[in-house]
């Protein structure tokens, strides 16, 4: 299973080509295996529990958000709340550098003065320039679309940060306390939204979703399969416009956006 | 034209022992630096989750790019035939392997785990432009490195110019790889130009030239080495011309993007609204590293004097070292687009200037690299033959014609 060689072939072949082009042939071929098995064993290392469950994530999911920002409201935020308890990530007072892993955004149409809200977290694209850049390949996607960091190979270089669009990740500038079993963070590498792969794995929904269905009871924000036609969210999105955020970049990103 | 004597400096002066010794204690300090910010984590610096590249990736593209530069007088040597570079040619490539490690110290210093530069070395993914570049970074050293011992070893001579013309190719791919981790950033407004791998090619000509011409004038006066106009005219011409193609392709880069309304805001914020970047583009960038250079280095008065051409330098790399900032920093600080027609404000700094103020430990990192390079130079000129003992006119230059001799002198041998 190689996460990484799953969605569109062309334009990931066009650039292993110009790899090979520019001299790095044999060892790149090679190199680029081990590379993304290192990957996927990694993903599922960090779901142990849940490999035994549902077996390795393949391509047949393609994992996905629905947010929509006529529901949103923008004093609300029980979804970054819920990432945060989730995921571990509390900061230490210092906005700057601490992390981010999910944010509300508040939008103010320049010309018609309308008002959104939004929470904005890695799109998981479909095309993830983060995963391009990296240069150990920690920054991964796997085979259902979920783009992941690896912290056992990620050097720090946050080259991935200077590529995502969406400013979705971070670098832990600091000791990290009170991480959780599912997700080891470590100072000196970067991180973002899992897509609380740890739940969908065992057939959950992220914490973010929850928290705005159970708690806010808000309903904007809708989990799932993106490539079953019967599951809910491909139903709506069937019957929705919808929004891709900087969809001009053609990264098709796995979370849409109603009502922008 | 005598044939060229190469040799080591003496290097025993109070002078060159007690610069040794600031150099070693500024590299110390660049360490020192490194375990501050690693053992505290990267909070401690002025980079934050916004700037994510901070001064240490200024100073680490700097000298990077200079690196490739400084071969450039080896290759006018070897790769296009001038006699008059040739005695050159070896401190050009000691230069630029110099300038490439005190470069990758830093970059490498600089990551979240550096203790991880092994996985960096194993674990690769290709389509990463950061992964070739390290094969063209280690590359680079294995390529000139053998291209200097060509030009040292007596036997193997004849096979200078094969591996000064491969040392030449990897130098062009080598910068084109580092101004392609910026182009190829399709994310950033700043950024996603296919004009950065060039423009950084021409940049490398310059600042590396003008390293160049530095170390030269440094070294030459120091150790009382004859350094004569012939070689100091042609290096002062070609610094001139490489300015002004720096400041070409600034000028091409910045219309081509004004072009498009995607980067009016961008090309806004570097050129007019900007602040302390705008400030220093036009400042630093434009008059001090381009326009007044390029006056002292063509104007009639000041092109003959060689302090000016030695302050011209100075300037070329002040004002070079500023334009990779004003890349590296206010490409990050301006907002990145990702609602277009919205006013945006969230807890993350979206839609606000970011703010960035190096730390201590950042510049002492950077200057550390800096030292790393120079006592490289410094050690190995004395422990090498790489200067040639007289650049004067009449020992180097090919079309040198001796000057007539005054007429009593003619007369002399008629009485004698």
């Amino acid at each position: 299973m190689s996460g990484t060689t799953q969605f569109t072939p062309t334009r990931r072949a066009l650039l292993t080509g110009a790899g090979a082009l520019a001299g790095v042939t044999l060892a790149a071929g090679v190199t680029l295996i081990s590379t993304g098995a290192t990957g996927a064993t990694g993903a599922t290392g960090a779901t142990g529990a849940a490999k035994a469950v549902t077996g390795p994530a393949t391509s047949k999911n393609r994992w996905g958000l629905l947010i929509d920002s006529n529901k949103c409201d923008a004093g609300c935020e029980e979804c970054v709340i819920a990432c945060r308890t989730e995921q571990g990530w509390q900061g230490h007072g210092r906005p700057e550098t601490d992390p981010q892993w999910i944010r509300k955004v508040n939008l103010k149409d320049k010309q018609t003065g309308a008002t959104h809200s939004l929470p904005v977290m890695c799109q998981h694209c479909e095309n993830p320039p983060c995963v391009d850049v990296c240069p150990t390949g920690a920054s991964m996607q796997r085979a259902d679309g979920i783009v992941l960091v690896d912290k056992h190979i990620c050097i720090g270089c946050r080259y991935c940060m200077m590529a995502c669009p969406y400013k979705a990740r971070s670098f832990v500038h600091e000791d990290v306390t009170g991480q959780k079993q599912y997700m080891p963070r470590g100072k000196g590498t970067v991180e973002s939204c899992t897509l609380c792969v740890h739940r969908v794995d065992v057939g959950g929904i992220p914490a973010c979703v929850e928290a705005c269905t159970e708690k806010a009871r808000h309903n904007a924000m809708m989990f799932g399969d993106l490539n079953d036609p019967d599951s809910d969210i491909s139903k709506e999105l069937s019957k929705r416009v919808t929004t891709r955020l900087r969809a001009d970049l053609g990264l098709a990103p796995g979370v849409l956006y109603q009502g922008l | 034209m005598k044939q060229i004597i190469f040799s080591q400096i003496e290097g025993k002066s109070t002078a060159y022992i007690s610069w040794l010794g600031w150099l070693a204690a500024f590299a110390a300090a660049g360490l020192g630096a490194m375990w501050y910010m690693e053992h505290n984590g990267h909070w401690v610096t002025g980079m934050t989750n916004q700037i994510v590249w901070g001064l240490p990736h200024v100073f680490a593209v700097f000298l990077i790019v200079a690196a490739s530069g400084a071969l450039n007088v080896a290759s006018i040597s070897s790769v296009f035939g001038r006699p008059l570079y040739k005695p050159l040619a070896r401190l050009s490539a000691l230069l630029a392997l110099a300038l490439l490690a005190g470069g990758l110290m830093v970059l490498v210093l600089d990551l979240g785990r550096p203790d991880r530069l092994i996985i960096a070395m194993t674990e690769y993914n290709f389509k990463s432009i950061f992964a070739w570049n390290i094969y063209l970074y280690s590359g680079f050293f294995g390529v000139v490195g053998v291209y200097l011992w060509m030009m040292m070893e007596q036997r193997m001579n004849r096979y200078t110019r094969l591996a000064g013309l491969a040392a030449f190719i990897w130098r062009l791919a080598l910068t084109t790889g580092t101004g392609s981790i910026f182009g190829f950033l399709v994310a950033r407004q700043a950024y996603d130009a296919a004009i950065m791998a060039p423009m950084f090619i021409i940049m490398s000509f310059s600042f590396g030239l003008a390293a160049f011409i530095l170390v030269l004038m440094v070294i030459s006066n120091g150790t009382g080495r004859p350094l004569g106009d012939a070689v100091m005219g042609k290096l002062r011409n070609l610094l001139g011309v490489f300015v002004a193609g720096v400041l070409y392709f600034v000028t091409v880069q910045h219309l081509g993007a004004l072009y498009a309304p995607e980067h009016a805001g961008i090309e806004d914020f570097i050129l007019l609204s900007g602040g302390i970047y705008t400030a220093l583009f036009w400042i630093g960038q434009i008059l001090v590293g381009g326009l007044l250079p390029l006056a002292l280095l063509y104007h009639p008065v000041t092109a003959r004097d060689r302090s000016m051409t030695a302050l011209a330098a100075a300037m070329i790399l002040v004002g070079g070292f500023i334009q990779v900032y004003v890349i590296i920093i206010g490409g990050q600080a301006f907002p990145l687009l990702i609602f277009p027609g919205y006013e945006v404000t969230s807890s993350f700094f979206d839609g606000q200037v970011n703010a960035y103020t190096p730390s201590l430990a950042e510049i002492v990192l950077g200057l550390g690299g800096v030292a790393v390079t120079l006592l490289i130079v410094s050690v190995a000129v004395k422990v090498l033959p790489f200067l040639a003992t007289s650049l004067a006119d009449e020992d180097i230059d090919p079309d040198y014609v001796a000057p007539p001799e005054p007429e009593e002198a003619q007369e002399e041998p008629e009485t004698a």
